[in-house]
């Protein structure tokens, strides 16, 4: 235990000019991790022109402004970067210390999406309407201060060089502080968001060291709950139906099914190199629902082809490679957790979204991260990444 | 890793993050897999399947050639009738489903509002007739027989009816020009079946749902040529159904028009001729029968001796085709393919055939000469010839003495023949055959061409029959179960003749060896057949495929495709017996059995020849047979249960002769009244507006 505590970053160095500040060898532009930056900027790019094509004839939605969801989805992105900036700049070890207020704060607003506040839309109460177009999903914040507060819990004590691992005592009290908000969110009922969440909680544990059996007994107790609520008749048949129809279209064929069948012809039509953005016949024709949020990875298939979707998962992949390597280079658990929290939440709702898109994994109501269109799900993923930069940034240099 | 600091981790966390890492990086490979499966092993699938998921195709159906006489007389053409439609894409688009239009767009048509509903609702499991089975982006029409009043009031209201339009359409008619029905040569329509549709998909010309189909007749044998190919326009459209777009735009190929020999002024006469002759013969009484002739069908064929082209072919009983015309109703139908009726659909020229009788007699004259037989030898014309007790009697038991064969011809004596053949038939070997019979009789009528069909451009022509060695043998096989379980030894004649047909009805016997050489028997044929074979002999030997089609000439007038007269063999005559035959078909016009229905004819100007036939059917009345030719034409006419050949159906025959080459009453020949001395060379003219002119 030689950790690092006490290097502050924002060194004043007066010595050296504004050139010299930003590039000198222990400066914040030196210790960004760019490859992360870029993947991240290049996935929003990718999404901006996605969103274009999706969404450039849809005069049903834009009320005639062909670029009423570009503009919106690049003002979202810039927002998002500066949110990046401004949590790289407070930095992930001062929030530690205002975790219990953003951890409040998101359970008022997830609880009020359930209060008569709440907008529904496509059937999940996920969201809140602030008046001039704008609407906000709270449980995209939730992700962050689940990892932030569950880190917060699992960290402390090992930080402090009491305990090697997490104790029970810390890990229930860090289980009981994530169920609260997922609670909330299985109500609303945004089943996207409860998996994510999940599968956050899991990453968080996994990466904070807690007994195997916590882990393992987290997965059995899931997969037990979900048979049971299945095999006790809790859920109607067509809800179960529509869980299961990615897997066989004729369950629900004029709802999930048509759709997920949709989706698959749209991104198999695509071919190697696709038809060429704007040119998919699938998008304009919008035989795929919710093409420029959900289901956004379709008309990266359809028209960017094999090399287009290719390079979406491929600039995720270099997005989850840094910070998985960010999370074991961290100076502290803390970090460690925060960023392997990061990484549990990215991977899994990229896989579960365009696993969906492509027939895989069930459908489920989530946005692709940086790609899909939609304000709060920006915001929290460049908040995110600046979790990340903030933990790559603050641990010490290599010798 | 040298770049990563000590971080004082335990090495749970550092395995367990290497763990995260692999998981990460296994789900990302997952996607890529399934990516990889969609789009390149399976994308063409795919590919196939989008482009079939927004793609509509709007047909514009080509207009129907015109099938015309061989002056440019529209036989059959289109006429324009007011079709009003509906728009079901526009329809669907209003808030009531478009009901309120429809129920204004039937009190302007004086229609029942639930009709109009019923005629744009689409065809599905659930729903009972009628209902509209076409493409549901194809305008649905409502009817065919909007008045102009009525198309005017819906056209000057746009707003009021969005999604109906009432244009002029074309429909099939039959004009009858000249009042030449030319019902069963031309055939008719009828909407194309879902199995057609699949068989065409992969060919040329592809079938469309709103297609009509030749059935029968030349509307059937010509029927690619004359439905053209219809434009298709492939639009793109979304989800919903709605037009985004042009995809494809394949122009419409108007049908060709088909200039038949067809004569429609001579189709009229043989068809008056024919029904008159069949009227005059029901007022014959039969003395055979006790009653009446019942003169139940006929068949008239007018025939270029030279190319085998068809100038009138007139069947009886008759039916008017516009009765298929948009849509047959079952009555109708059920007259039309009735017993009643006596099958009106059959075209008796090409697909009713009977024993021919005494106008076989040129096929067994060649035989006998071919066999070696003198043809100027003298043969002994009795009257009555028997064989073991079976006596075979000549018409009306005339006798003639020792005549050549010539005069057996001109007088039409069986007995002569009845020798000949039996005679044939002990050389062959009689009741023990040689193992290679030499069945003169039998060849000679392979090579006349019967037996088989004439290769006419009419769809099912029949083939009638040489009652041959291989026939006889394939018959019995058939048939001695029915024979043997129903024979009597003692029974009346059927139970008798079925009996003896048990126990040898695959031998050839001499009975019916005799038989067929007088054309009786077994022995069928059908008109055209006697034609192309009376042809054959007026032309020097030549058996052409008798044509109906003369040429297929585009909407444009631009492209002739001009249908050449085929042969498909020749007669196996020589020169001399083929003249002396002649000679003795001019005789039977002048001095034979025909020469009382050619009294006054100019016999020195327009050489006749003719052959008459009387062929005896068991439980029926007779036969009549009529073949002749001049060196222009060649026709043949016969009447089931009709009478005698030179009685029954010699003066309709004439009466078409007079016709054609104008010969008056008085046996003189006015060329201003003959309708066509020459058989027709050229083709009417069709400009590119579409306009006809005769040749």
């Amino acid at each position: 235990m030689t950790a690092g505590d006490g290097y502050f970053v924002r060194r004043f160095t007066p010595e050296l000019g504004t050139w010299g500040r930003l590039t000198a060898r222990d400066s914040l532009v030196r210790r960004v991790d760019w490859m992360l930056m870029i993947s991240g900027l290049a996935l929003s790019a990718v999404g901006t022109a996605l969103v274009w094509s999706a969404t450039r004839n849809r005069s049903d939605l834009t009320g005639g402004d062909p670029y009423y969801f570009v503009t919106r989805h690049a003002i979202f992105t810039t927002v998002g970067i500066a949110l990046m900036a401004a949590t790289v700049w407070v930095g992930h070890r001062t929030l530690r210390g205002v975790v219990p207020v953003l951890y409040g704060l998101s359970l008022v607003l997830v609880a009020t999406v359930l209060s008569p506040l709440g907008t529904t839309i496509n059937g999940s109460r996920a969201w809140l309407d602030l008046g001039g177009g704008f609407t906000v999903q709270p449980a995209e914040f939730t992700k962050i201060t689940i990892i932030l507060g569950m880190a917060m819990i699992l960290a402390a004590r090992v930080d402090a060089g009491d305990r090697q691992y997490p104790d029970h005592r810390t890990v229930v009290q860090a289980l009981g502080m994530a169920a609260a908000p997922i609670l909330i969110v299985v109500l609303m009922p945004d089943l996207g968001s409860a998996m994510v969440l999940t599968a956050i909680v899991l990453g968080v544990l996994l990466a904070s060291g807690a007994s195997n059996r916590w882990v393992l007994g987290l997965v059995l107790a899931g997969v037990s709950g979900a048979a049971l609520v299945v095999s006790l008749g809790m859920l109607d048949e067509y809800q179960v139906n529509r869980f299961a129809a990615f897997a066989n279209p004729a369950l629900d064929p004029a709802g999930v099914g048509y759709n997920t069948n949709q989706a698959r012809i749209a991104i198999g039509s695509g071919g190697a190199t696709g038809k060429g953005l704007g040119e998919g016949s699938q998008t304009t024709g919008q035989f795929v629902p919710e093409q420029q949020t959900d289901f956004i990875f379709t008309v990266a298939g359809e028209e960017l082809g094999f090399v287009g979707a290719g390079l979406i998962l491929l600039l995720i992949g270099v997005m989850l490679w840094r910070a998985c390597r960010i999370a074991r280079g961290a100076s502290d658990l803390y970090g460690t957790i925060v960023a392997a929290g990061v990484v549990a939440w990215f991977a899994f709702q990229a896989f579960e979204n365009i696993g969906m898109t492509l027939g895989i994994m069930p459908v489920a109501g989530l946005p692709l991260p940086f790609v899909s269109y939609g304000g709060s799900s920006m915001f929290a993923v460049w908040i995110a990444v600046g979790l990340l930069q903030s933990v790559k940034a603050q641990r010490p240099l290599s010798a | 890793m040298t770049n990563i600091p000590e971080t004082g981790k335990s090495t749970r966390v550092t395995v367990r993050l290497v763990g995260i890492q692999v998981l990460v990086l296994s789900l990302l490979l997952t996607l890529g897999g399934r990516l990889w499966y969609l789009q390149i092993r399976n994308g063409d699938q795919y590919e196939e399947e989008a482009a079939g998921n927004h793609v509509q195709q709007v047909i514009e159906p080509a207009v129907r050639g015109s099938i015309l006489d061989s002056r440019g007389e529209p036989l059959a053409d289109n006429e324009t009738r007011l079709v009003v439609s509906a728009s079901r894409t526009d329809l669907m688009k209003m808030d009531d489903d478009g009901e309120a239009v429809l129920t204004k767009l039937a009190g302007v048509l004086g229609m029942k509002p639930r009709t109009v509903m019923e005629r744009v609702r689409l065809c599905d499991a659930d729903t009972p007739k009628p209902c509209w089975n076409g493409s549901p982006y194809q305008p649905i029409p409502i009817t065919d027989e909007a008045t102009a009043r009525q198309a005017l009031q819906i056209r000057e209201q746009k707003e009021e009816f969005p999604g109906i339009t009432a244009e002029p359409s074309a429909v099939r008619r039959y004009g009858s020009p000249n009042d030449a029905a030319t019902a069963q040569v031309l055939g008719y329509l009828s909407p194309v079946t879902d199995e057609e549709i699949e068989q065409a998909e992969d060919g040329d010309n592809p079938l469309l749902r709103t297609d009509q189909i030749g059935r029968a007749g030349l509307e059937r044998s010509y029927d690619s040529e004359l439905r053209g190919q219809a434009g298709v326009t492939s639009y793109r459209v979304d989800k919903l159904g709605r037009v985004i777009g042009e995809a494809d735009k394949q122009p419409g190929v108007p049908g060709s028009n088909l200039v038949t020999s067809i004569d429609s002024r001579v189709q009229a006469l043989a068809e008056k001729e024919l029904a008159k002759a069949m009227k005059v013969a029901r007022t014959e009484f039969d003395d055979n029968t006790g009653t009446n002739y019942k003169a139940d069908s006929g068949a008239m064929v007018v025939m270029e001796a030279d190319t085998g082209r068809v100038v009138a072919m007139a069947s009886n009983p008759m039916y008017d085709p516009n009765d298929w015309v948009g849509g047959i109703d079952a009555a109708t139908y059920k007259k039309l393919t009735g017993k009643k009726a006596n099958y009106p659909l059959l075209n008796r020229a090409t697909q009713g055939q009977s024993a021919p009788g005494s106008i076989f007699k040129p096929v067994t004259t060649t035989a006998a000469v071919n066999a070696g037989y003198d043809f100027d030898g003298n043969y002994q014309c009795s009257s009555d010839y028997s064989i073991g007790g079976q006596v075979f009697k000549n018409f009306e038991s005339q006798s003639f003495g020792l005549i050549d064969l010539g005069r057996a011809l001109e007088v039409s004596c069986d007995t002569v023949y009845y020798r000949l053949a039996h005679q044939e038939w002990l050389n062959d070997g009689g009741n023990k055959p040689k193992k290679k019979p030499d069945d003169w009789f039998y060849k000679t009528a392979h090579q006349f061409g019967l037996g088989e069909e004439t290769g006419i451009d009419l769809p099912n022509e029949v083939t009638g029959r040489v009652p041959d060695r291989q026939w006889k043998k394939d018959y019995w096989k058939a048939n001695k179960d029915a024979w043997c379980k129903q024979g009597k030894q003692d029974g009346d004649y059927t139970e008798r003749i079925a009996y003896e047909n048990c126990l040898e009805g695959m031998r050839m016997r001499a009975g019916d060896a005799v038989n067929y050489s007088i054309g009786q028997g077994d022995t069928l044929v059908t008109p055209i057949q006697m034609a192309t074979m009376y042809g054959a002999i007026a032309n020097g030997g030549t058996l052409y495929d008798p044509t109906i089609g003369k040429a297929v000439i585009s909407a444009d007038g631009k492209k002739v495709d001009m249908i050449e007269p085929k042969a498909h063999g020749k007669l196996p005559l020589d020169k001399a017996t083929h003249a002396a035959i002649d000679d003795a078909l001019a005789g039977v016009a002048t001095r034979g059995t025909a020469a009382w229905r050619f009294t006054g004819w100019p016999q020195d100007k327009i050489p006749m020849h003719a052959k008459t036939g009387t062929a005896e059917v068991y439980g029926k009345q007779t036969t009549s047979w009529f073949a002749t030719y001049t060196d222009e034409y060649t026709i043949v006419m016969t009447i089931s249960q009709g009478g005698t050949g030179s009685g029954a159906s010699a003066p309709a025959v004439r009466a078409v002769y007079n016709a054609l080459y104008g010969v008056t009453e008085d046996g003189g020949i006015d060329p201003k009244k003959a309708l066509l001395p020459k058989p027709q060379k050229k083709l009417p003219k069709i400009s590119p507006d579409g306009r006809i002119e005769a040749p």
